[in-house]
């Protein structure tokens, strides 16, 4: 049903952002995924993160591998330009067009059977590049496409719907995230939107690679008592470290008063990010201290949430090749052709 | 005995030990020829290994211009104990051997037929140097010394090589002209020069330039404006993407600020490489990779993405021996099915098949607007013989006119004007479609790329007419780009024939030589040779209009003759395969006997009925 569209019509009260759009605006397709799936509401959390931040939409690119989660490009940002790829190879993909034009905001889309598997070499390089993109993983544990087989993220332990018990041990995306270099490393869930829209925001203003893993139960196959990714396990255990309060370019907003510690990140654009402590003695700018403190919460079986891990001031792979500031896919022959008087010199060097 | 005795035409094979330095002194030997107007031809026969194992090099000189690989070896410089009997072995009877004498060697050692000519090169460098490495590095040069005293070819030519080659090195210099002298005395005083293969200064190189192909095709993606280059190391292609940074490090950086208008990634595999090449591609920058045989299966699922949705890549494969991991660092053309029709489902590419170091430039740079063009991957078909050999070629050749073909991509003007924009429609009946590039226009024109069915707007669809549509529209987009590859080039005999030879890239030096040889034992050949695949009409023409057409190449199972009878619908009867592929390049003896003998059987067989 991708192919409907949905009704232009929009309530002419919708408010409108900075650039004049509505958050219909950033809308797709109807979505085609099951009634309640998780990668609905990382969608809609998507769509409010990108009206909040004045994004215009088709500044924005957005690409994906194979799966449930790789189709949901398809239904928001209907404005931008998108890219489903092949199986677990969203993140080359992403990095080669990141390289022809840096000035969009690259959004990789992936679930966990895509990541995690088949994609793990490729999420783990792009992360080590440190190419300017938001890398969302939508963590079921399970393939749902293809109907209810354990993903490469299931717990081990955890029961299939069908009854089978998984014997493998998992594969920890933010622990290699962490390992890894990425310098923004958050984790959500898709039944927390008031966590999860200021995460992608504060990842769609990182100046490197952010990656974000959401858990985002799978109702069809993975939301059953046994499971380690249902919405009721998760919801019991999750474990929030800390809140973005805000990211705004306009420091003297304020927060509304909330108790805990609040750490201010000033951002590589300029932005200010303010973290509400939730847990006093955790640093999300210190990797190790966060690699730790997320390992011993998993080790007492709670889920850590929130931004685990941030280098404000993070660098890109552009700056790495220190390439020129204007998009590499708008330069012509002036810039790139050095010409036949050149090609003569070099002639006469080859003789 | 009767000892060889030629003039500027003759063929000398160095074996060394990898590791050595023996590359650049060998490299000194064939650039002194040529500066003294002989063309000559090297070739490297090395192993997969750094250090230690054999490693040849094999010089042809010839004064008219022959620059296939002959075939015999005239004077064999044997500086390797590993080697030494096949390397004894492979001299031509008459013909000379020249080997390190500081440890004797029994007289069985030699043959008899053979003359010998031992030079003590490493007592007289030990006695000479301290450091072990400068033992080795001059033990080479003495060597060139020695030799350039035997065939008399002027020292003063190689010193001035080294003059480029120190510029501002005094010491090297001077050393390297010392270590020089002293071989070419030593030869002078004890070795009885000349021998009979001789040097003389000639006037037949032109203007032609010595390099090897894959500078040639680094350079043709510098000027043809590539600025994404994602590879993956692999022998014998790296050196396209060294060569592409090595030069953009030179030509590609903003005076103003000292900012790359480029980007190299070493990904982590061959199919990251092409992950990015794609990715860039459809983001509307030049992009390419440069691959071997074993990359270019790592990447086929991302070639069939890449056909289907449509996006520009360029693949520069350097052919190796294969199947699997084969011989890494010997030379086939044995990638042409594979490539040809690379990826699941019905898949179609267009490969360009460039000749020597000037064709791998000019179809690089022209493989990058073929890609934009036609929005499909384009690969440039070269292999190990032409781009890990330096070779005689015509220069490379810009013109200032020239202005790269971005293809089809609509901006946001024409968008806003209100052109319908349907991004796998065919509006021009060329069965190319229109495409925008992401960001260009705020509400107008956005697309969904994927690797699924579409309809003609890219929305996804898996109805049969849309199908079918798509597929259809792909095949005349294939036919377009038949006329607008680089068309075959004929050479036709000196007398009227019915028999014609097809053949293509790296053959091409030995095929010159061997029309030649044909032609004077009275065997007539009109010749094609074939520059890309699609294939023209004149292909089918030219086949159409002999009664019988050897097809020449270097791999086993006949690969372009299979894909000539298969596009062309032809009857195989049609089609002579000609087959070199035991990983040395093709020769022109080898040519010549093999179409000598057919023709001879042909000549006694009934005369085929022409299939119509």
């Amino acid at each position: 049903m991708t192919y409907i569209a949905k009704p232009r019509l929009h309530h002419p009260t919708l408010a409108k952002n900075g650039v004049g759009y509505t958050r219909r605006d950033y809308e797709g397709k109807v979505s085609t995924l099951c009634a309640g799936c998780g990668h609905d509401s990382v969608s809609a959390a998507i769509v409010q993160a990108c009206w909040e931040l004045d994004v215009e939409p088709h500044r924005v690119a957005k690409l994906s591998g194979i799966g449930c989660s790789s189709k949901t490009p398809d239904y928001f940002l209907g404005a931008s330009h998108g890219f489903n790829t092949v199986h677990g190879r969203m993140p080359s993909v992403l990095t080669g067009a990141n390289l022809a034009n840096r000035e969009l905001l690259y959004l990789g889309i992936s679930g966990d059977g895509d990541s995690a598997s088949i994609g793990l070499g490729q999420f783990a390089h792009s992360v080590r590049r440190g190419v300017r993109m938001v890398y969302i993983v939508e963590n079921n544990g399970v393939y749902g496409l293809t109907k209810g087989q354990f993903s490469a993220t299931a717990d081990r332990g955890s029961k299939s719907k069908k009854g089978v018990v998984n014997n493998d041990s998992p594969v920890d995306l933010v622990g290699l995230a962490l390992q890894l270099g990425a310098t923004y490393v958050a984790r959500g869930f898709s039944g927390d939107k008031a966590q999860l829209v200021p995460l992608i925001k504060g990842a769609m203003r990182h100046g490197g690679a952010a990656f974000i893993d959401v858990i985002s139960p799978c109702v069809a196959f993975n939301n059953h008592p046994g499971s380690t990714r249902s919405y009721d396990q998760v919801r019991e255990h999750n474990e929030a470290v800390n809140r973005i309060d805000f990211i705004d370019l306009a420091p003297e907003i304020t927060a509304e008063p909330a108790p805990g510690e609040v750490l201010e990140l000033p951002q590589a654009d300029g932005s200010l990010m303010r973290l509400r402590k939730l847990h006093a003695d955790y640093d999300p700018t210190d990797r190790v201290a966060a690699l730790a403190q997320v390992l011993a919460l998993q080790a007492a079986g709670e889920i850590a949430t929130g931004l685990l891990y941030v280098e404000p001031q993070a660098g890109d792979l552009h700056a790495a090749l220190n390439t020129v500031a204007a998009p590499l896919n708008g330069l012509g022959e002036a810039q790139l052709c050095p010409g036949g008087g050149v090609l003569a010199g070099i002639n006469a060097g080859l003789r | 005995m009767k000892r060889l005795e030629a003039v500027n035409d003759f063929v000398v094979k160095f074996a060394n030990v990898n590791g050595s330095g023996s590359a650049s002194a060998n490299e000194l030997f064939a650039k002194a020829i040529l500066r003294l107007g002989v063309p000559v031809s090297p070739r490297n026969i090395f192993p997969s290994n750094i250090q230690g194992l054999p490693t040849w090099y094999e010089v042809r000189v010839s004064e008219r211009g022959w620059l296939g690989r002959r075939g015999g070896i005239d004077m064999m410089v044997a500086m390797n104990p590993q080697t030494w009997d096949q390397d004894v072995a492979e001299v031509e009877s008459g013909g000379y051997l020249f080997y390190d004498s500081t440890r004797p060697l029994p007289a069985s050692a030699f043959r008899d037929d053979v003359t010998v000519i031992g030079m003590p090169v490493t007592a007289i460098c030990n006695a000479t140097y301290e450091d072990a490495r400068q033992r080795t590095l001059f033990k080479n040069i003495m060597v060139l010394g020695a030799l350039a005293a035997l065939m008399e070819i002027d020292t003063a030519v190689i010193e001035s090589l080294f003059g480029e080659q120190y510029r501002g090195k005094e010491r090297l210099l001077e050393s390297n002209v010392r270590a020089l002298q002293a071989g070419a005395s030593f030869a002078r005083e004890h070795l009885k020069p000349p021998i009979g293969l001789r040097v003389r200064r000639a006037a037949t190189v032109g203007e032609r330039i010595f390099v090897d192909g894959n500078t040639a095709a680094a350079l043709g993606c510098v000027w043809g404006g590539a600025t994404v280059c994602a590879w993956y190391p692999i022998t014998p292609s790296s050196s396209v993407a060294e060569a592409f940074t090595a030069y953009c490090r030179k030509l590609r950086h903003d005076p103003a600020t000292g900012q790359a208008r480029y980007a190299v990634v070493q990904a982590e595999d061959e199919i990251a490489s092409i992950g990015m090449v794609v990715g860039a591609g459809w983001n509307g920058a030049r992009a390419f990779t440069a691959t071997s045989g074993p990359g270019v299966s790592l990447m086929t699922e991302f070639i069939g993405l890449a056909y289907f949705a449509e996006i520009p890549v360029t693949i520069i494969d350097v052919q190796r021996g294969g199947p699997s991991t084969g011989m890494p660092t010997r030379t086939q053309q044995a990638d042409l099915l594979s490539t040809a029709y690379a990826s699941h489902g019905d898949t179609r590419h267009v490969m360009l098949l460039p000749q020597d170091p000037a064709e791998c430039f000019e179809f690089s740079a022209a493989a990058l607007d073929l890609a934009d063009r036609l929005q499909t991957p384009v690969f440039v078909m070269t292999d190990l013989d032409i781009g890990m050999n330096q070779r005689l070629s015509a220069p490379f050749h810009w013109d200032e006119a020239r202005r790269y073909d971005r293809g089809k991509v609509m901006s946001a003007e024409e968008l806003e004007a209100g052109r319908d924009f349907g991004r796998y429609k065919d509006v021009d009946g060329d069965g190319i479609p229109w495409r925008t590039l992401p960001g260009t226009h705020p509400s107008l024109g956005a697309y969904f790329t994927r690797g699924t069915t579409r309809d003609a707007y890219a929305r996804y669809s898996e109805a049969g007419p849309d199908y079918l549509y798509n597929v259809q529209r792909l095949l005349k987009k294939f036919a377009t780009a038949a006329a607008l590859v680089p068309a075959p080039e004929v050479r036709a005999a000196a007398k009227r024939s019915r028999l014609g030879v097809i053949y293509f890239g790296s053959t091409a030096p030995a095929m010159d030589e061997a029309l030649e040889v044909l032609a004077e034992s009275l065997i007539h050949l009109d010749a094609m040779r074939l520059r890309a695949y699609p294939f023209p009409a004149s292909v089918a023409e030219f086949i159409e209009a002999h009664a019988h057409v050897f097809v020449v190449e270097q791999n086993r199972d006949a690969q372009m003759r299979t894909l000539l009878i298969n596009e062309l619908e032809l009857d195989p009867a049609a089609l002579t395969p000609v087959l070199h592929y035991d990983g040395t390049p093709i020769t022109a003896r080898f040519i010549a006997q093999a179409i000598t003998r057919q023709v001879h059987a042909l000549a006694v067989a009934p005369r085929r009925e022409k299939a119509r």
